[in-house]
């Protein structure tokens, strides 16, 4: 396959633009049935321990309120796919906000005071909430989230660490971090006489809920719906079953009507997962000339004591950059806090935070240009499995990015560029994230009047699924996009996927190119008219993507970003940020550069922005809703350029396509930090950069 | 189960009592009267009572402005306004803005430059824009607005005013560059 054929490739515009601009695009908290009811769930306001009694005569006796559900008389779950959904099973609080009861009422100020009405009595228990470098419950797992190893080594790390004339030993830490899509998490359930359950939920894939709630309620899979039409973003934190589902299906059966859940956002912090806090230490030694001979990346970072997720921060560095030595390893403790789970680019984000500000020291130790010192290490061949790369644009990115930027024209010393108050300077970073790609199944319908029908269970969460396989199927069929109906975000089409490790596309594309091509060929083998139900094929990916790839495989990209401080405030406002992507063939550069350019802006946000404190004696997020966790404002954000370098690769999937999904944040939040540096001359090895953590040396 | 418009099953249908109040709101042209409880904000109204589900409920603390509706002509955050208190006000949604299948220059804009992903904050982004650019004719200064520039003038609206003035409306999937280009597009 080498070149992608057209309309692959083309920026057309979003299929459902007009509903959402218009208001009319219904999102899953804006379906409601006759008789729907609605549901407020009850967190748990201690960190650690039991739910003694809940007392509801008080609640029960407000008016609209018809149910309070809690361990008490909740249906009992059969058998749920993950922990965090076996809620009201049980009297135990593993951490604070933990949902321990849900009331049900005929409308939303109903329910909400009959919440505010429940009294409920614990036990509580010393709780355990903070991550600390020698907490003593830290261990090694097996494997890390994506499941790689949690640890790897090849060659002496230490010895050649020790021998190196050049070393930078530096700990990084990052708080934890939310992902805060716009839409709230919500469903809307309801069971039909049959046993049917039909739900409309906000999710990433709603084959994946389906067949999550039919284990926890002991149905087939064939006995559950799941509609997700239009889902408000999800950035990882809807990539799996969430407890509304859950709680909105046992009101319903509870109640016998339907019931809709839309969680309170104050609300999302503890029960939706988040970005877990880490604790990373590099070490890079490195020859005069800049050639890395050891490179360590440790990591600490925290999981709760409902289940085992744990940050894969180290991996990037598996495949960053040559180096006879390396070690990278994860420890982790269970401690009584809401349980982590995916955030946009988990463990390349936060990794490559702490390996591309390393490097950056490095730089600075060296005296050789961080774009320099980057082209040095570029490996031929990734450095942990010895496997070749189909395809590795880093250099390219950087050499085209510095460029564009206008990057060497910067003096590198730091803290010389005054604007009056303003210090100026800027920065770079690399990024990378993998190939990901999952089996999937679509079919392609053609009917006698010359038009095409697709369907697939993808999801859009804002990336523009529909229109990119639209013009996939297109171009198989070579036929006009408009000439293709395209129906996603339904559990009843073909079983896909959910919109997550940037895979989507990918992994959607590939069943839906399959069956179109198979479509064409019956079509071109068919002789005479159709018949009069047209024709449709049903295709599935299973076989191809199970078949692993001898290539290492990965998007790769730069980053590049000019940063003014101000030396009275210790505010740091981002000018211009410049990224280059190599991410195969762009298959929709206006959808595209737009998932780009966002990815990029929460960049801006972890750089700046973004940070999430626990407290220590209430076992609570400080930080849980958009007052105080500040994610970026228009304002933050300046012009951010876009580019990339199409990629003609040919082991990755018929569209020849990489994810774009993650990238954008990758390394965005390292060329900022990098970039303060260089205006200020301070190294802060914690994010956010706020003004009150600079001020102190800018004085 | 099909998507039905707003409820159907009478429970906020009961007459005024001590908690309950009959209104008057005046919505992208139609009248509506309703009896809603006191603690009823614009917002839930519009999404739970009328099934106008276009404006969002992102926070419901006028943190995020994903609910912005134009309420007599200014822009405002419909979850911080309680319904009871705006009888007779004249509400436009995003579903009120558009000329029959004509779209608004704004909606239209938004469209032309992608200033949208998920959608769920667009409504929002949308209406506010709508009121942004009223209150810049109107001379309404903003934070960046130069201090020499002459009172009650119409404000220019370069792409650092856009931004400031836009800021009270939150966007997770980062189109902010693009709805900045999308007002451009339309302001004067």
């Amino acid at each position: 396959m080498s070149q992608a054929p057209p309309p692959l490739g083309t920026p057309a515009a979003r299929r459902e633009g007009r509903d959402k601009v218009t208001g009319t695009a219904r999102y899953a908290a804006e379906h409601t049935p006759p008789g729907c009811l609605y549901g407020w769930p009850v967190p748990a306001t201690i960190a650690r321990g039991r739910v003694s009694a809940v007392h509801t005569d008080e609640a029960l006796a407000l008016p609209g309120v018809h149910a309070v559900l809690s361990h008490d008389n909740a249906p009992r779950l059969k058998q749920p796919d993950d922990p965090i959904l076996a809620v009201l099973q049980d009297d135990r609080v593993p951490h604070r906000g933990w949902y321990i009861a849900l009331v049900v009422a005929d409308t939303l100020d109903h329910a909400r005071a009959g919440a505010e009405a429940l009294r409920i009595a614990y036990e509580t228990t010393e709780h355990d909430v903070v991550l600390s470098e020698n907490h003593p419950g830290l261990y090694t797992p097996e494997t890390v989230n994506g499941e790689y190893p949690a640890v790897r080594e090849r060659g002496d790390a230490d010895r050649a660490f020790a021998m190196a004339p050049v070393q930078v030993d530096a700990t990084y830490a990052i708080g934890a971090l939310h992902n805060h899509p716009m839409e709230p998490h919500a469903s809307t359930a309801q069971w039909t006489q049959d046993g049917h359950l039909h739900v409309h939920d906000s999710n990433q894939g709603s084959t994946t809920v389906r067949e999550s709630l039919a284990a926890a309620f002991g149905l087939r899979p064939q006995q559950v719906t799941v509609v997700s039409e239009h889902v408000g973003g999800g950035f990882g934190c809807k990539g799996t079953t969430r407890p509304q589902a859950v709680l909105a299906a046992m009101a319903a059966r509870h109640t016998g009507r339907p019931v809709k859940i839309a969680l309170p956002r104050r609300q999302l912090a503890a029960v939706v997962g988040h970005r877990p806090p880490t604790v990373q230490r590099l070490r890079l030694g490195a020859e005069l000339d800049g050639t890395l001979t050891s490179v360590s990346h440790e990591v600490i970072t925290q999981t709760s004591t409902v289940k085992e997720f744990v940050e894969q921060a180290a991996v990037p560095a598996r495949i960053m950059y040559g180096s006879a030595h390396s070690r990278t390893t994860h420890r982790v403790t269970a401690l009584d806090v809401p349980s982590p789970s995916w955030m946009r680019a988990p463990g390349e984000a936060p990794g490559m935070y702490a390996l591309e500000s390393a490097m950056d020291e490095l730089a600075a130790a060296l005296g050789i240009d961080p774009v320099e010192l980057r082209l040095r290490n570029d490996p031929a061949d990734e450095p942990d499995s010895g496997r070749p790369f189909s395809s590795r644009g880093l250099a390219a990115c950087l050499e085209e990015g510095a460029a564009r930027f206008g990057w060497y024209d910067r003096d590198p010393r730091p803290a010389v560029r005054e604007e009056g108050p303003l210090l100026v300077g800027t920065g770079v970073a690399s990024a990378t994230y993998p190939v990901y790609i999952a089996g999937s199944s679509a079919s392609a319908h053609a009917a006698t009047d010359g038009s095409y029908r697709i369907q697939v269970n993808a999801t859009d969460i804002g990336t523009g699924a529909r229109t990119v396989l639209a013009q996939i199927a297109a171009s198989v069929l070579n036929t006009p996009v408009e000439n293709i109906r395209i129906d996603i975000g339904s559990s009843e089409l073909p079983d896909a996927p959910l919109a997550g490790g940037s895979s989507g596309t990918a992994s959607w594309g590939w069943s839906v190119h399959k069956a179109s091509t198979a479509l064409l060929r019956q079509l071109r083998e068919c002789t005479g008219p159709l018949p009069a139900e047209g024709l449709t094929i049903f295709a599935d990916t299973e076989q191809e993507t199970s078949e692993k790839s001898p290539y290492a495989r990965h998007a790769f990209g730069a980053q590049f970003a000019e940063v003014a401080v101000d030396s009275r405030t210790g505010e740091v406002r981002v000018r211009r940020m410049l990224g280059v992507f190599a991410a195969g063939h762009i298959l929709n550069p206006r959808t595209a550069r737009s998932q780009f350019i966002g990815g990029m802006t929460m960049g801006i946000g972890m750089a700046l922005t973004e940070g999430s404190t626990m407290d220590p004696v209430f076992g609570d997020f400080t930080e849980s809703d958009l007052a105080s966790y500040h994610v970026p404002v228009c304002a933050d954000v300046p012009e951010i350029e876009v580019h990339w370098i199409d990629e003609d690769d040919p082991h990755l999937n018929p569209m020849g396509s990489k994810g774009i999904g993650e990238i954008g944040i990758v390394g965005a939040a390292a060329a900022v930090g990098n970039a303060v540096r260089h205006a200020t001359g301070v190294r802060l090895r914690s994010l956010p950069l706020t003004p009150d953590t600079l001020l102190p040396y800018l004085l | 189960m099909d998507p039905s418009r707003g409820r159907d099953d009478g429970a906020q249908q009961p007459g005024a009592t001590g908690d309950r109040s009959t209104l008057t709101l005046h919505i992208n042209g139609t009248e509506q009267t309703l009896t809603l409880d006191h603690r009823t904000t614009v917002l839930d109204a519009l999404r739970e009572d009328l099934g106008l589900t276009g404006a969002k409920k992102g926070c419901d603390h006028g943190q995020c402005g994903a609910c912005t509706v134009i309420v007599d002509g200014r822009r405002a955050n419909s979850c911080l306004l309680l319904a009871v208190a705006h009888d007779g006000a004249r509400i436009t949604t995003v579903e009120g803005l558009a000329d029959g299948d004509r779209l608004h220059p704004v909606q239209e804009a938004f469209l032309d430059r992608d200033a949208l992903q998920c959608g769920y904050c667009t409504p929002g982004q949308i209406c506010s824009a709508v009121g942004m650019l009223g209150e810049a004719a109107d001379g309404f200064p903003s934070h960046v607005t130069t201090r020499t520039a002459p009172v009650s003038a119409p404000a220019p609206l370069d792409a650092p005013e856009i931004r400031e003035r836009m800021s009270g409306n939150l966007c997770r999937c980062g189109a902010y560059p693009r709805i900045v280009e999308a007002i451009e597009d339309v302001a004067p």
